[in-house]
């Protein structure tokens, strides 16, 4: 308790699962994550869990749907071509309202693309992703210690909602080697009455998504609604850094880019540009509360790993009110601090162009 | 006055809502009959699919769940791995199981997961109209078939029971029907065995029943379980395909 130990960001996943609870895990291998189920096939029979490698994710995330409508903590992880795949499960599992935990260590696309990272399934995670009206609850770690940190929020938040929430990471926080604090938390626990456990002693309990009736469906949408705008209402989380009343410029970037664009921010800083930044730790729901009160900031920059995706929440967000620019790289290419800071001083140098 | 004939425990007050006629109702009946005479409604969870089965929750009255189109034995398998004191079964059609959802219920088959697959075949997609299915039979018609169906152009019918039964990790596979008394009394065996393996901690099982489609295959029920003696038995003959505990030499024998 409290002793640090050096973790990769994938294997720290699946040691905070464990510490969530989560006794069930159900994948399909794929790189850039593959560290992830290969630290869970070992200790998931150490807990008396189960590690259980599926024949595709569709059939993985199927699994998943079945163990958490049996009322276990229960997840799996992929990256981006797999979680795809995974969509059909999770908009089964937001319909029949199941709590899990899907992981999206992503990489570049479209299509086979490459290993390297991005974060170019942004829209995947924060629209929908798959069929129907809804959203999933996304958070984006910027550590490895956020990245144990989340996952048990994740499952206390999937279990709250009974709704499936998503870790959005990438290929390089995956990869990433960093002390961790496992600290001596507790997950919470929950009755989950609804689950399916052989209906002894009580009616039967049914877990399903279709009303084949349109009120009947309608009805369990605006359900849904409700219960999506409390949580867009309760769970917006954002980081500010270097934000006061004189701040000019924002730059907006989350997970692994805010890393590279805090080390940008303090050298521009150090060059006098009055420079903060806004960092979503929830992708969904956008913490649009962050950009209510912008006080003197003149400009807004975006830096993303993709070709401009949470550039668009930024500009709900901000709704006209000031100039929004964009800066990122794709196919696993990563932004550098030089050429975001570049990007910093040239929205200075010219605010003409704003 | 002795009572003799009531309504299973397991069935659910809801009427059902297939097709006059239609044999998913005996199988219905049949399964309840078996958990009842178990003893395992209380620790039953039942997968209903997508297919005419969509609300066969409705229908039995024990716990269960809705699965995606075709990955009942992926749901399946959450379930048993989570709760392994549960009798988990399916209840497939064949498009379900031998078209979409062929990936999952082979690597079911193939990881022998203590489950019990109630796989109705009745050649043809009933809910969604009368489309081809995988185990449609050379030269019947359907809505995606109009000239009938033609090897060289759509393939040839599935055989699930014999296919799966080559799998080392099924434990039981048999091919019954529902065609008359005689036939659903010996379907009523293999169920009940389908599940009491699965009890003594057996799997896979899967119990193949030819079923009919009076509604889409355009004959009024009597003809159609004539139509289903006289083509589909044929190629899809009768029997245990597989049964672990009778050792290797009861593989493969058909009945008829
Ligand atoms: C992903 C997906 N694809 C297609 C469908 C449409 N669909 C519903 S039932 C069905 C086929 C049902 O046929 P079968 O499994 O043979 O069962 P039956 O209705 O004959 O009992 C199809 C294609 C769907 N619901 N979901
Ligand atoms: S469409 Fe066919 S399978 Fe479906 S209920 Fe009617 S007769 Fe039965």
């Amino acid at each position: 308790m409290g002793k640090k130990v050096l973790m990769k960001g994938n294997e720290a996943i699946g040691e905070a699962a464990i510490t969530a609870g989560c006794r069930h895990f159900f994948g399909y291998p794929i790189t850039p994550q593959s560290e992830l189920p290969a630290y869970l096939a070992k200790r998931m029979p150490q807990e008396g869990g189960v590690f259980l490698q599926g024949e595709s994710e569709v059939a993985s995330v199927n699994m998943v749907y079945g163990a958490s409508s049996a009322g276990v903590r229960v997840m799996t992880s992929s990256s981006s071509p797999g979680v795809s795949l995974k969509q059909e499960g999770i908009s089964y599992m937001v319909g029949a309202e199941l709590p899990a935990l899907v992981c999206n260590v992503q990489r570049a696309g479209p299509g086979l693309g490459t290993i390297q990272p991005a974060q170019s399934d942004y829209f995947q995670a924060t629209k929908g992703g798959g069929h129907g009206d809804y959203n999933i609850i996304v958070l984006s770690p910027s550590s490895v210690q956020e990245i144990v940190d989340m996952v048990r929020m994740a499952f206390d938040l999937a279990d709250t909602y009974r709704n499936p929430c998503m870790l959005l990471t990438d290929g390089m926080l995956g990869q990433l080697m960093e002390p961790v604090d496992f600290g001596d938390y507790k997950p919470m626990v929950f009755e989950k009455p609804w689950a399916l456990t052989g209906c002894k002693g009580r009616p039967k309990n049914t877990v399903t998504s279709i009303y084949i009736q349109p009120e009947r469906m309608e009805e369990h949408n605006l359900k849904l609604q409700k219960k999506f705008a409390a949580i867009r209402e309760k769970e917006q989380r954002w980081e500010e850094l270097s934000l006061s009343d004189d701040t000019e410029i924002l730059v907006v970037a989350h997970g692994t880019m805010a890393r590279i664009v805090k080390s940008a921010m303090k050298e521009a800083q150090e060059q006098g540009v009055k420079v903060g930044v806004i960092r979503p730790i929830t992708v969904w729901p956008f913490p649009e509360k962050a950009f209510r009160n912008l006080r003197n900031i003149q400009t807004v920059l975006v830096v993303e790993m993709s070709a401009g995706q949470m550039l668009e929440d930024v500009k709900l967000s901000i709704n006209g009110r000031l100039p929004v620019h964009f800066f990122g790289r794709m196919g696993g290419m990563v932004p550098t601090v030089e050429q975001i800071l570049s990007q910093i001083m040239s929205l200075r140098k010219s605010p003409a162009k704003l | 006055m002795e009572k003799v004939f009531e309504k299973p425990v397991s069935i659910d007050e809801k009427h059902f809502s297939y097709c006059a006629g239609c044999t998913h109702g005996i199988i219905h009946r049949l399964i309840a009959e078996s958990i009842d005479e178990l003893g395992i409604r209380e620790r039953t969870v039942g997968v209903s699919p997508v297919g005419c089965a969509v609300f066969a929750y409705e229908f039995f009255n024990f716990d269960c769940v809705g699965a995606a189109h075709g990955r009942a034995p992926a749901v399946a398998t959450g379930i048993k791995r989570s709760r392994p004191d549960c009798i988990v079964f399916t209840y497939q059609g064949d498009g379900d199981l031998a078209a979409i959802g062929t990936a999952e219920i082979v690597h079911a088959a193939t990881r022998g997961e203590k489950i019990t697959v109630i796989f109705v075949n009745n050649a043809i997609y009933g809910m969604t109209g009368g489309q081809m299915a995988p185990t449609t039979l050379i030269g019947q018609y359907s809505e995606t078939t109009p000239y009938g169906r033609k090897a060289e152009l759509h393939g040839f019918p599935i055989k699930v029971s014999e296919m799966l039964s080559t799998l080392e990790g099924a434990q039981f596979i048999q091919r019954v029907t529902v065609m008359n008394p005689a036939s659903v009394i010996k379907a009523k065996q293999a169920i009940k065995k389908a599940f009491k393996n699965q009890v003594d901690g057996k799997g896979f099982n899967l119990v193949e029943i030819l079923s009919t489609c009076p509604s889409c295959w355009g004959m009024a029920p009597l003809k159609a379980l004539d139509w289903l003696k006289e083509n589909m038995i044929p190629v899809f003959p009768l029997g245990v395909y597989k049964d672990r505990d009778a050792g290797e030499a009861a593989g493969a024998k058909a009945e008829e």
